[in-house]
């Protein structure tokens, strides 16, 4: 231990040494978590990891607010060509919508069975999950492909560029997240509930219901707005 | 459709003398350092111990080996373009322009990503773990991961010398030029590629650090006893996850535009090439102070540490670092006031520029405060950090000047501004990140560096310094613009000859630097740093021994009050004797292993395939990085145990050099 921690004294010492109250640890071995207190040293691994992942969220949202900025500048540049008036169809959207939001539920579904630690249950959620997810993908896919065959592909103006760009980036993420999802149930089954898959579950929880926040964002500023102009 | 895309033969430059030797002097150099490892029989050493290593302080050498050769790469650039200008008034020069605009292109690109990036994080990496007083970051693996991807990028900018080109568009490639009618060749490709690829690794750095000094702290150490290293680098991380992000989508959209013929940025079908100076810069000015704050923070460090003092107004500096990180985001506009958005947006954003210098004004005087009556010790860190204050100070007056829209309307572009973001990048970043390399070079290595020749560096390096941009103010005050190829107006002369005078004083500077580390290596013994403390230094890195354990501490400190090594230094010193010995529990460190380095080879495979339109390739190069992803993922190992008995060696060593070296009863 340090040589400070072996200075005499209890209450009052620590007083002396801490006039501003900032706090510390008497031990230095707790295994708590570190707050802006800065007691107890290193967070555990799974606050940790939890942690790393929302500022990756945050980070991916601000990917996000990017598209989106560049969708609010060219929505109206229609170069002459169609507006989302003329291409959006509200209720193709409704569904994809209600997919999405479903899978919300079934992985939330799946991360209770989790911590029940009942492999057949969270498989079999995962499994809706995906094909939830798998859905709303290939929605968007033949979404995406009536437009181009109606000439109204991204090449044909900014407003298009920047619709297909910004929608497109959030199915990619759909599709990775698929991808991931995959994996991850393989892993599970051959490896069971260990801590790192357990924080993997963890991870992909929040980057599901990460992907619905940004879609809501997409359906009310693309699709719903976007519809009315 | 070809096998190799757009590839073949005619992609190596054999007309162009310049870019075609020097590259086979590149690559004679780099197969003769793989020839002499392969004959020292280094490579299993290399692979074990540095390649596959997830070691932060590891990681963080090779980060600023990388930006060390990457620095001098672009001074070779910069040499080329001042002679180029100096040999060109009313004449040819000897680079034409097509080449001249590619260096140009390539300085800049290489400086800021490949050079100033790599050794602000390499610092960061190594020092941020050691002054928190724990065993490493929160993801070592990614942490490999982000290396690598930054060495493929700084690998794809120079292979563009041999095969094929760079970008002709400039640092930032502003469309319509970058656009493909524009710039049909691939050396935009190889920016875009580049950096895109970089800057996941440099998102990836930016999430573990801030996670780290978030989560991952000694016990005891409140946010409030953080070195204020460690706040600046705080606030430099959360710029890089707030702001990195941008640049990726931004890049993004440029390359569906050059690729698949989307419309941001055209001059048709409504695209809006403002918005992409919007966008890149939008992330661009934070990035200046991505830079800049790190070395703010070594800045701190090295003139508490070498004044002997605690550093003057603590709480003050915390509070101007987050102030500087939040305005940061609100000046972006400045950097082209010429758009046209009209006067009141262009005054908030000149008064926005005006505000943020009084967060940087706050931390110049607590600087000189914390010097004030101190007991100064005049070594190299501390020279590099006077040499700051007042050519940062200059620079700063002049970014000011320039913060005034009218004055800008005049100063746009003009040498005037080259100047002014030269006078505060090398003043500020590179001086800084020279401070920090010699004050941290004997807790990384065990030895100092040899002061002679880092004195000689820092007065050569400044003497140069000056001697190129004062004039290069003058020269933008005269009316010349940036990146010219050839210059027509006979007044200037004078100041390119003195501005190109300058840069060999500057050379010699740099081979003061190259010499210091040769005679540094060679006189390693006599230089040996037994105390793991060589500066009487205040935060926990001078805690643990020079080198540090790979497990950097074998109990973590406990930390009691600002300075948290100097508290429990003068409490030995008071008692004179250390603490009793600790009891030491078994740690876990993490296992070695190779995925970053994988993961870097598929993505040089996808960068190249990409911007040679080589898709069989980049589709393998994806499937590649897939799999090491899973093998990774699949792994049982994660971490190993380090016994009792290692750590108390260990510290039983530690501690017997403390006790030598403060005069203490020696414990054992």
């Amino acid at each position: 231990m340090s040589a400070a921690s072996a200075q005499p004294g209890g209450e009052q010492a620590r007083r002396l040494h801490d006039p501003y109250k900032l706090g510390r640890s008497d031990t230095g071995h707790e295994r708590g978590e570190a707050t802006g207190h800065g007691k107890g040293g290193p967070a555990s691994k799974r606050i940790i990891t939890g942690y790393g992942f929302w500022i990756f969220l945050l980070s991916d949202i601000v990917m996000f607010s990017a598209f989106f900025a560049a969708y609010a500048v060219l929505a109206a540049e229609t170069a002459g060509g169609p507006s989302g008036r003329d291409l959006f169809d509200l209720s193709n959207v409704a569904i994809e919508t209600a997919l999405l939001l479903a899978s919300s539920f079934t992985c939330g579904l799946a991360s209770i069975a989790t911590q029940r630690r009942e492999m057949l249950q969270t498989q079999a959620w995962l499994l809706v999950t995906g094909l939830l997810g798998f859905a709303f993908v290939a929605l968007e896919v033949r979404e995406f492909a009536g437009m181009i065959e109606h000439g109204a592909g991204p090449q044909r103006s900014a407003f298009l560029s920047s619709f297909f760009a910004l929608v497109g980036c959030h199915g990619l993420h759909v599709s990775v997240g698929l991808l991931w999802l995959g994996t991850m149930m393989a892993q599970l089954w051959v490896k069971d509930f260990r801590p790192a898959i357990l924080r993997r579950l963890l991870c992909f929880n929040l980057f599901w219901h990460a992907l619905d926040i940004i879609w809501i964002g997409i359906f009310t500023i693309v699709y719903l707005i976007g519809s009315g102009l | 459709m070809t096998l190799f895309g757009k590839l073949s033969w005619s992609a190596i430059p054999i007309d162009q003398p310049i870019p075609l030797i020097t590259s086979i002097a590149i690559m004679l150099v780099i197969l003769g350092v793989l020839a002499w490892a392969t004959i020292k029989r280094w490579w299993p050493y290399l692979w074990r111990e540095w390649i596959t290593s997830v070691d932060h302080k590891r990681i963080g050498v090779m980060y600023c080996v990388l930006g060390l050769v990457m620095l001098i790469r672009g001074f070779a650039d910069a040499i080329m373009m001042r002679t180029q200008q100096a040999a060109a008034i009313n004449a040819p020069g000897y680079l034409p322009p097509e080449h001249y605009d590619q260096i140009f292109s390539a300085h800049g690109t290489i400086m800021i990503f490949f050079g100033a990036m790599p050794l602000v994080i390499g610092t960061m990496n190594f020092v941020i773990p050691l002054q928190l007083g724990v065993r490493d970051v929160a993801f070592p693996t990614l942490n490999s991961t982000g290396f690598w991807l930054t060495a493929t990028g700084a690998l794809l900018v120079n292979m563009s010398l041999l095969i094929g080109e760079f970008s002709r568009a400039g640092w930032l490639p502003y469309p319509p030029l970058s656009e493909g009618r524009y710039s049909p060749g691939v050396g935009v490709d190889y920016y875009l590629w580049a950096i895109q690829i970089a800057g996941v690794g440099t998102l990836m750095t930016g999430i573990n650090l801030v996670t780290t000094i978030l989560k991952m702290r000694a016990p005891g150490m409140s946010y409030l006893r953080m070195p204020m290293f460690c706040w600046t680098s705080l606030a430099s991380n959360m710029l890089i996850v707030a702001a990195f992000p941008i640049l990726t989508a931004t890049l993004a959209m440029l390359t569906l535009d050059r690729y698949l013929g989307f419309h941001f940025f055209t001059n048709e079908a409504g695209g809006n090439m403002m918005m992409f100076v919007n966008l890149i810069w939008a992330w661009g000015h934070p990035e200046v102070y991505i830079l800049i704050l790190p070395a703010f923070g070594i800045f701190s460090e090295v003139f508490s540490t070498f004044s002997s003092k605690p550093l003057f107004g603590y709480r003050s500096m915390v509070a101007a670092t987050l102030f500087i990180c939040i305005v940061s985001f609100m000046v972006w506009l400045h950097h082209f006031f010429t758009m046209g958005a009209g006067a009141d947006v262009n005054a908030a954003f000149g008064i926005a520029t005006s505000i943020i210098a009084v967060g940087t004004g706050v931390k110049i005087y607590n600087w000189l405060f914390t010097m004030y009556r101190g007991r100064i010790r005049f070594e190299t860190p501390m020279l590099w950090a006077l040499g700051f204050i007042v050519t940062f100070v200059l620079g700063g007056i002049t970014g000011v000047l320039l913060a005034v829209p009218p004055a800008d309307f005049v100063l746009h572009n003009s040498m005037f501004l080259v100047a002014h973001f030269h006078n505060v990048i090398i003043g500020g970043v590179v001086f800084g990140v020279f401070a920090g390399l010699t004050y941290w070079f004997p807790k990384a290595f065990g030895f100092r560096l040899h002061e002679g020749w880092g004195q000689a560096a820092f007065w050569f390096s400044l003497t140069g310094f000056v001697i190129v941009f004062g004039p290069l103010y003058v020269l933008g005050l005269e009316g010349m613009t940036r990146r010219l190829q050839h210059v027509e107006v006979a007044e200037w002369t004078p100041w390119l000859l003195i501005s190109v005078a300058g840069v060999g004083v500057m050379v010699i500077g740099m081979l003061c630097q190259i010499m210091q580390l040769i005679v540094s290596i060679r006189n390693r013994d006599q230089l040996r740093d037994p105390t793991g403390d060589p500066w009487d230094g205040r935060s926990l890195e001078w805690y643990t021994l020079s080198p540090p354990p790979y497990f950097n501490f074998a109990v973590l400190p406990d930390v009691h009050g600002e300075e948290a090594y100097w508290t429990t230094k003068r409490g030995a010193i008071e008692r004179e004797r250390l603490a009793p010995e600790p009891d030491y529990q078994p740690i876990h460190m993490p296992v070695n292993n190779a995925t970053g380095f994988v993961t870097a080879f598929f993505a040089t495979l996808i960068g190249f395939a990409l911007i040679w339109h080589i898709w069989w390739l980049a589709i393998l190069g994806f499937v590649g990085a897939y799999a090491t992803f899973v093998i990774f993922a699949w792994r049982d190992r994660e971490e190993y145990e380090i016994g009792v008995d290692e750590l108390r060696a260990t510290e039983r060593e530690r501690r017997r050099a403390r006790e030598a070296w403060l005069g203490l009863e020696p414990s054992a």
